[in-house]
């Protein structure tokens, strides 16, 4: 029996209902070790597919398991406990299924037990239920998971740690009573020591706990703030790892996108340069919420978007629209962009300058571009457009722009021009009057009036000559003039 | 007689001078009337007229200085008005200047202080610089650190090599694989394989395996699973005579020590428990005295004096001043009995 049972480790999923009955009555059998051969079967079965899972809840071995749970050894514990883990990992209606066999009050005592291996495989188990919704994150909050979380986070184990960081995690990320409620246990305190670990996993889950629990209210957020996590959390932007960068700028954003006040704090401990460093460093879906974060920092007011300029996170923001192949990343670009660049002609420029503006026009007109790719930069060109003074920057635009687009470049040009001479007189020798005259535009519209106020800058002789077809009417007078025959 | 005569021959001419001259009188007499009666119109008419005139004067000067009055009255308030609107005006010029300072000073203070906000970025860039800097730091130092523990594993794996290897050293009869006669120096092989010190070959230990549930094919492994520490020889023949099964002696001289409960627990139980208990309090005491309940915690009866020496009228000096029996003979008088 002892080596039947072993057989069936490896994954292989073939006849699944004879395997249920055989494995149950093993479960009950004398020998310990059988016992728990029989249950590690069963997880690793119930852990490959789900059709298994299924299979085990509808074989009704849950009950079973969950009774002798109380009162085996670690052993046995730590099996069962995998099968829990394996079958509520699928869905969440087998979530829900170990639910109902009242599972959460028995793993809560396993995370009270001394070995910490069955700690871990408890947390595991009650990480993966609560991962699906906020009823079942309510249910293992109920069972009284949470203070114990918390205690696990304390031990030594490196992996007990891992996975009871992840284990808060996913019950805080449902909702903001949930984030409470592992807040008042007392959990940032610890979350935020643990910073300092150098686990890169242990840290990848620490930092998902935090923005978790900082995503849903400003005071969470500043609760978060207070444990001091800045600046050690830069720290954790130059990580070797991957995930590690990437949820750290996702806690950094979740903080700074509330209120102008956090945001400024977030500026004020050098976050900003942090961040733009981090996206210069990485490549694909890890940058997306750095972007996202200079977006929601420059958004909240003109002092901070000023503040994202001087840190040069507008070339890095126009280098990953250029060159990020994915529409997504690139339409978080254009927004950040957009946000940067409509508070003031100063911050426009700054924009400008770096010649992104084609960038997000050519992806605005592309139609290979997403629908959501196109209405960002379309927003941000507009943003962006009505407060540029920036005149080299808007010529380009004369040419090739959508009628939407020329509407607000040649409202810009009627502002500017009329009061500066320069402009006027390169205006003139750029060829960007020629093209003004042969703007087509219906009597009366707004396009007509800046037209007309354009016009009205130079003298009539200059704008005849460069209206279409002077030619012609030069050749027309000299076909009808009369020389005087003397 | 002759009087009277001559009267009354006078009397007829009498009668006509008298008649003439009031005739000829009566002639100018309307002339005469008349001209005195215009005359004396006329000088009434004069008179009235002065008086006309004077009253005219009069009333004038009233007027004129009851109109003066009533003017100056006008222009005095029409001179207050004026003062007043012009001591307005340079209050509200004033005042607008004051509002114009104020305003600027607000705007350029509170709202947009261009300084400050020159100040406030450059002092953001400069955060971002040292912070650029602390994270270019950190990061090299992580770097340091990597490749120091990476070049320590190389060491220690080089060096276990080496000892593994030792038999490769070279003799004096036979130049090893790493001493070839025709280099000029040896491998630093050879240099490794000198310093190391030969390994033994041990016995292969139990591995240690952390059980943890991300490593799970190591937990299916029979090694975790509680198992006797020596297992008997695979291929030994069953020796010959009536021995008795090796695993079952095995199991038996190797048996675990199960101690009773009395001998579980050492002799000195009681004791120890009682020396630890009192440890445990010496540590958890802020001083070792003992604790003296407050001696006049019971204390508190009030006294109640004598009635002889706590009236309000002064304690009696009898008793304590003075006795009957000091000076007896104070008490006794002189006076014989008057019968």
């Amino acid at each position: 029996m002892h080596s039947f049972t072993k057989d069936r480790s490896p994954r292989t999923p073939s006849g699944k209902e004879g395997v249920m009955s055989l494995l149950r009555p093993l479960l009950l059998d004398v020998v310990p070790t059988i016992q728990q051969t029989a249950a590690l079967a069963l997880g690793r079965l119930a852990n490959y597919n789900d059709d298994l899972a299924e299979a085990v809840v509808k074989g009704d071995i849950l009950p079973q398991l969950v009774y002798s749970l109380a009162e085996q050894n670690r052993f046995y514990k730590k099996a069962a406990a995998f099968v829990l883990q394996a079958v509520g990992k699928h869905s969440p209606q087998l979530a829900q299924a170990i639910v109902d066999c009242g599972a959460l009050d028995t793993l809560v005592i396993c995370l009270e037990d001394f070995d910490p291996g069955v700690k871990e495989a408890a947390a595991s188990a009650l990480g993966f239920i609560a991962r699906h919704n906020a009823e079942l994150s309510q249910a293992v909050v109920d069972a009284g998971a949470v203070p114990l979380l918390v205690l696990c986070i304390q031990e030594p184990e490196i992996a007990l740690k891992r996975i009871a960081a992840s284990a808060l995690s996913d019950i805080s990320k449902h909702s903001p009573e949930l984030a409470q409620t592992v807040v008042d246990a007392g959990a940032i305190a610890h979350l935020a020591q643990m910073i300092l670990n150098p686990d890169s996993k242990l840290k990848r889950q620490i930092l998902s706990a935090l923005s978790q629990i900082a995503k849903h209210s400003v005071d969470l957020a500043e609760m978060v703030v207070e444990a001091e996590i800045f600046p050690v959390v830069l720290t954790c932007l130059k990580d070797k790892d991957e995930y590690v960068k990437k949820n750290a700028s996702t806690l950094i954003r979740e903080i700074a996108k509330h209120t102008p006040e956090l945001s400024q704090l977030v500026v004020n401990a050098g976050g900003v340069a942090a961040v733009t460093d981090c996206i210069g460093s990485c490549k694909g879906n890890i940058r997306l919420p750095g972007i996202m974060m200079l977006g929601y920092v420059a958004a909240h007011s003109e002092n901070l978007a000023m503040a994202v300029i001087i840190s040069k996170g507008v070339p890095q923001l126009s280098l990953c629209l250029a060159e990020e192949p994915e529409d997504h990343i690139k339409a978080a670009a254009a927004w950040a962009l957009g946000q940067i660049g409509r508070h003031t002609p100063e911050h426009a420029r700054a924009v400008a300058v770096t010649n992104t503006l084609p960038v997000l026009l050519s992806l605005y007109l592309s139609a290979e571009s997403s629908e959501d790719l196109q209405i960002k930069s379309k927003k941000a060109i507009k943003s962006i457009l009505q407060k540029c003074t920036y005149l080299p920057a808007l010529e380009p635009f004369l040419y090739d722009a959508p009628p939407n687009i020329l509407k607000h470049v040649v409202g810009q040009f009627s502002k500017v021009l009329p009061h500066d001479s320069k402009a006027r007189r390169l205006f003139v020798t750029s060829g960007g009057l020629k093209k003004v005259q042969e703007i087509k535009a219906e009597p009366g519209s707004l396009l007509q009036e800046y037209i007309n106020t354009i016009n009205n800058c130079y003298p009539e002789e200059i704008v005849r000559y460069y209206s279409p077809g002077y030619s012609e009417t030069l050749l027309q007078r000299v076909d009808s003039y009369q020389p005087l025959i003397n | 007689m002759a009087t009277l005569a001559r009267l009354q021959a006078r009397s007829t001419f009498l009668a006509q001078q008298y008649y003439f001259r009031n005739s000829v009188v009566d002639i100018f007499r309307k002339k005469e009337y008349d001209a005195a009666v215009k005359i004396q119109s006329w000088f009434r008419g004069c008179r009235v007229r002065a008086y006309l005139r004077h009253l005219h004067r009069v009333a004038t000067v009233i007027q004129k200085c009851w109109r003066g009055y009533l003017g100056r009255q006008q222009y005095q308030l029409i001179v207050k008005l004026a003062f007043c609107s012009m001591k307005m005006n340079l209050y509200n010029a004033m005042a607008v200047r004051i509002q114009k300072q104020w305003r600027g000073y607000r705007i350029r203070k509170y709202c947009f202080n261009y300084f400050y906000y020159k100040e406030y970025l450059r002092a953001v860039s400069e955060t971002n610089d040292a912070i650029r800097e602390a994270l270019e730091e950190f990061a090299e130092m992580k770097e340091r650190e990597d490749k120091k523990a990476d070049l320590e594993r190389k060491e220690k794996k080089k060096g276990y090599e080496a000892r593994k290897m030792h038999y490769l050293l070279s003799t004096k009869q036979i130049p090893g694989i790493y001493n070839s006669p025709f280099r000029k120096d040896p491998d630093p092989w050879e240099l490794r394989l000198q310093k190391a010190k030969p390994l033994i070959s041990q016995r292969p230990k139990v591995k240690k395996i952390s059980v943890s549930v991300s490593n799970w094919p190591a937990y299916a492994s029979p090694q975790v699973l509680p198992q006797p520490k020596i297992l008997p020889p695979i291929d030994r023949k069953p020796c010959q005579g009536p021995f008795r099964d090796i695993t079952e002696v095995l199991e038996q001289r190797y048996k675990p020590l199960e101690p009773t409960l009395r001998v579980a627990e050492p002799i000195n139980e009681l004791q120890a428990a009682r020396e630890e208990l009192r440890k445990q309090e010496c540590m958890r005491n802020i001083h070792d005295d003992m604790f003296l309940p407050f001696s006049s915690y019971n204390k508190n009866k009030k006294y109640i004096p004598l009635m002889h020496s706590s009236s309000k009228y002064g304690p009696d000096s009898y008793g304590s001043q003075h006795f009957r029996d000091e000076n007896p003979t104070k008490w006794l008088c002189n006076k014989l009995e008057a019968n």
